[in-house]
């Protein structure tokens, strides 16, 4: 398996001030703080409007004061008051409803990225991996304007990756890749948290983003000298690994070949298809007979417990490079 | 209720038969099956934890006051909040106001002579006391670093905490939410005096019957979830473990499957209490009974459809989200139709500002915010930002502790001359129920800020940043201190000392003001007979 992880930095919270409403570091973080400031508006009235009937009917109809109090409200008016309540009450709720959804859908179904970045949980620091293979732990530096995509998983517990400068979180599960797709409009350094509770050191498990003009971020690549990329490590496992005896390129003798793979729909022995994804390439490599493909033996071996998280990332990134080979379109 | 058949006579009658006279041995108490002194042995083991899991809370303050995690190691934090959480969950605010409240007044607002099942019930006091003891054994064995929450695939393979043994305490205890409901359940349906129609019931008794109806219907999955946890963690079976062939996200489903129906086991019952209060001391019915009786069956059926608005950033698929979400905003109507109804309630009424009273307005205003604030998390870009962090932690405290307990405190005042027969000091009374209005505010309000400004949740150490709020919330701890032990004094003071309570000393409507104080064993001398509703406090 990979060498040990190395040891996380010391935390260095970056010195921003109490921001009770955080950095907008994207155009996406204005647009969540809108729909914030328009529930702090509606809350804001109710509660008045609460609290002053509340007093209101405190002071009048205190029983100390004297007064002939009138008949109670007829439980004929209820239904009307009730309604009267309620009905704009419920369509200011469908309008919130509504803003917040669309707001969301347009987290989760984002264009095509500029730079997908792999990151690892791990108990108790965040392993990230540039496509340049670049790797860095606790930190997350990132061009300013491009259209950034984390590709998430965990190798242990449930953890969740929280940007609050971006407004975003998603959590890291084990078995699984989710994403997070984020395009930052301000240079500088903001905070990363750990969100989900993951034992000892959850509070530790917290580091910073940074935010570079495309110059820079390029500058701060190269100055890190990693050897060969994402994709060009992921081909050297493919060697190592073996993999390169069965899947041969532009062969699909003994089994099928992977150029253009990803993206593709592939069909599988029990008839039915799927799209290929990451989380397919994930299977086939750790549990390769649950999803056969049609018209192979099922001789491709379980790489589970041979391959980290990280390496299986860089496998699929090698894969997702061999591009169009001439399967389907 | 206009008619009771004995209740002229009731004030001049000896208090030699009510339900405490027949001594003070500890069998007297252990092998009751009187549905009154069983809801006194709830009542005092449910404070003994209720101190256990604050003092947790007030070590946790403590902790936050410095950004660096100095008086406790991580380990022991996490192990701090994990008790304060289980503890106070299951062993204080779900049996809170049913197993005491409830168990009292239950059989007394229907005009019963006890439960349907007496000795169910006084099992379910037993089950629940052998869970508690398990608890205590996680405890001593070293505690539980899982959260209350218990999350897979923490719990059941990476924690090296005293998991299964706090597994099994809450899966006893779970046994005892059963029965408590079942005999609710059936003591509602087949016990109701002469006369006592549906409809006529106190908001209370429909609020327990609701609650009820929840511990039957969910309790049972938590049941099985854990029984699952303990196959996985005990015995390796891969159900939730993703390296063993499991899924992860199965077990957030079960967990707030049953979980967040489980809010509502703590809430509905503090809606009824407050109810009763609101209407005695504003002198006015309850308006609109029938709507507040449907909002609350609506709550029962509604909260069972929005569990996954706990799982928007899990990993959960976007329309799942989308669909849990737009129910979370439909549960709030029926919260909002209530709150209108109480605030209605006052309106032309003769109000006064007993400490019970006191205790219900400041339950209006908390269960408010913390009702507004759960619209912010059903909203779900909102939410995204927000989960798991401090608008969270502040958004369930306003409910469960603004909510829950300010509305068991309410009650505890209101009924405690019923429960006793003794008075308690008003003006202690009302200065505890002030100062917890004031530390409720000032400790989680400063959590709602600290959650939009980044901080999240379980955090044993924090950015320098955010210690000003933290230390604003710790100083609101202390203050809510004072109003929890306030009361622990003069009340236990009032047992002795305290002036003899009269049957009827708020000049109630409900039928169990129309019976001596204490009651007597069988609660009523001769069956009452109903003829008119709960409220008629307008004549
Ligand atoms: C012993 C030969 C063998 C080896 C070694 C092998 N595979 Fe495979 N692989 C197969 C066969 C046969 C199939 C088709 C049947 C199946 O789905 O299992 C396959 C299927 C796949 C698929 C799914 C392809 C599709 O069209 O859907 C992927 C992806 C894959 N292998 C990746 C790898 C990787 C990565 C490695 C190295 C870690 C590897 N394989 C090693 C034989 C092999
Ligand atoms: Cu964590
Ligand atoms: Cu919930």
């Amino acid at each position: 398996m990979s060498e040990p992880d190395p040891k996380p930095p010391a935390i260095e919270d970056p010195d921003l001030g109490l921001q009770l409403i955080p950095d907008q570091a994207s155009e996406y973080a204005a647009a969540v703080d809108y729909l914030y400031f328009a529930l702090l508006g509606v809350s804001g009235l109710l509660l008045a409007l609460l609290f002053g009937l509340v007093v209101v009917f405190a002071v009048r109809f205190w029983h100390g004061v004297r007064r002939e109090r009138g008949p109670g409200l007829a439980e004929s008016r209820e239904r009307r008051l009730e309604i009267g309540f309620v009905l704009p009450l419920t369509l200011s709720f469908l309008g919130l409803f509504y803003w917040a959804t669309e707001l969301y859908v347009d987290l989760y179904t984002p264009a095509d990225p500029d730079i997908t970045i792999d990151v690892v949980a791990k108990q108790w620091m965040w392993k990230v991996q540039h496509p340049d293979g670049t790797r860095e732990i606790n930190t997350l530096h990132v061009p300013q304007g491009e259209a950034v995509a984390l590709r998430i998983t965990s190798q242990d517990v449930i953890h969740s990756l929280w940007l609050p400068a971006f407004r975003l979180k998603r959590d890291a599960v084990p078995g699984m890749y989710t994403s997070a797709q984020f395009t930052p409009t301000q240079t500088g350094t903001f905070r990363l948290f750990c969100a989900e509770y993951c034992g000892t050191d959850h509070a530790r498990m917290r580091g910073k983003v940074v935010v570079l003009s495309r110059a820079d971020y390029q500058q701060w690549l190269a100055g890190g000298a990693a050897g060969a990329s994402r994709a060009q490590e992921g081909g050297q496992l493919f060697q190592r690994l073996g993999c390169s005896g069965c899947h041969k390129p532009g062969s699909s003798e003994l089994a099928p070949a992977l150029e253009g793979l990803m993206g593709s729909t592939t069909e599988l022995a029990d008839g039915s298809e799927v799209v290929v994804d990451e989380a397919y390439i994930r299977d086939s490599i750790i549990e390769p007979q649950k999803q056969l493909v049609a018209g192979y033996q099922p001789i491709m071996p379980s790489f589970s417990g041979q391959v980290s998280e990280e390496e299986i990332m860089q496998l699929i990134s090698y894969i997702q490079s061999l591009g169009n080979g001439g399967k389907n379109d | 209720m206009t008619s009771v058949a004995e209740s002229p006579t009731v004030a001049g009658e000896a208090c030699t038969d009510d339900y405490l006279s027949g001594g003070w041995s500890i069998r007297s108490w252990l092998l009751t099956v009187d549905h009154k002194r069983i809801a006194w042995l709830y009542a005092v083991s449910i404070t003994v934890f209720f101190f256990f899991g604050s003092a947790a809370a007030l070590l946790i303050r403590l902790e936050l006051i410095t950004p660096a995690g100095d008086l406790f190691s991580a380990e022991e934090y996490n192990r701090l909040f994990s008790l304060h959480g289980i503890v106070m969950v299951w062993f204080f605010l779900i049996p809170s106001i049913p197993a005491t409240l409830g168990n009292f007044l239950i059989p007394l607002m229907v005009g019963a002579r006890d439960m349907a099942f007496p000795k169910l019930n006084l099992l379910s006091w037993y089950i629940y006391s052998l869970g508690g003891l398990f608890t205590l054994a996680a405890v001593i064995a070293g505690g539980v670093d899982t959260g209350w929450t218990f999350y897979t695939p923490y719990s059941t393979l990476f924690s090296n905490s005293a998991v299964l043994a706090a597994a099994v305490g809450i899966f006893i205890v779970g046994f005892s939410s059963i029965l408590t409901g079942l005999n609710f359940v059936v003591t509602v349906h087949t016990m109701r005096a002469p006369g006592l129609t549906w409809m006529r019931l106190p908001l209370f008794v429909w609020a327990n019957y609701a609650t009820a109806l929840i511990m039957i219907l969910a309790t049972p999955v938590l049941a099985t979830l854990l029984l699952l946890v303990g196959l996985e963690r005990g015995l390796g079976i891969g159900i939730f473990d993703p390296a063993l062939g499991g899924d992860p996200l199965l077990f957030q489903h079960l967990f707030w499957f049953y979980s967040h129906p489980a809010v509502y086991i703590m809430i509905l019952p503090a809606m009824g209490v407050i109810s009763e209060i609101i209407s005695c001391f504003s002198r006015n019915p309850v308006f609109g009974y029938t709507g507040m009786v449907i909002s609350i069956m609506a709550i029962t059926l509604f909260g069972f459809v929005v569990w996954g608005h706990h799982m928007f950033v899990s990993g959960q698929s976007m329309y799942a989200g989308i669909l849990f979400s737009f129910f979370s905003f439909l549960v709030a109507v029926p919260s909002a139709i209530k709150t209108l109804n109480w605030t209605a309630t006052l309106f032309r009424g003769r109000i006064s500002f007993t400490a019970p009273m006191i205790y219900a307005l400041s339950f209006l205003e908390l269960f408010t915010v913390g009702g507004l604030t759960g619209i912010f998390l059903a909203a779900l870009a909102l939410d995204v930002h927000v989960h798991d962090s401090y608008f969270v932690t502040a958004h369930f405290h306003y409910i469960m502790v603004g909510g829950a307990v300010t509305a068991y405190m309410g009650g505890l005042h209101f009924w405690w001359p019923k429960l006793t027969g003794r008075m308690f000091s008003r003006a202690w009374a009302s200065t505890a129920a002030v100062a917890l209005l004031i530390g409720l505010n000032l400790t989680f309000y400063p959590q709602f800020l600290l959650g939009y400004a980044g901080m999240p949740r379980r955090y044993h150490s924090y950015p320098d940043d955010f210690a000003i709020l933290h230390v604003l919330s710790s100083l609101g701890a202390g203050v809510l201190a004072i109003g929890y032990l306030l009361p622990l004094i003069y009340l236990s003071w009032s047992l002795r000392r305290g002036e003899p309570a009269p049957p009827n000393p708020w000049d109630a409507r409900g039928l169990e003001w129309q019976t001596m104080s204490p009651p007597p064993v069988h609660n009523f001398k001769e069956t009452p007979v109903v003829t008119g509703g709960p409220y008629e406090y307008r004549e």
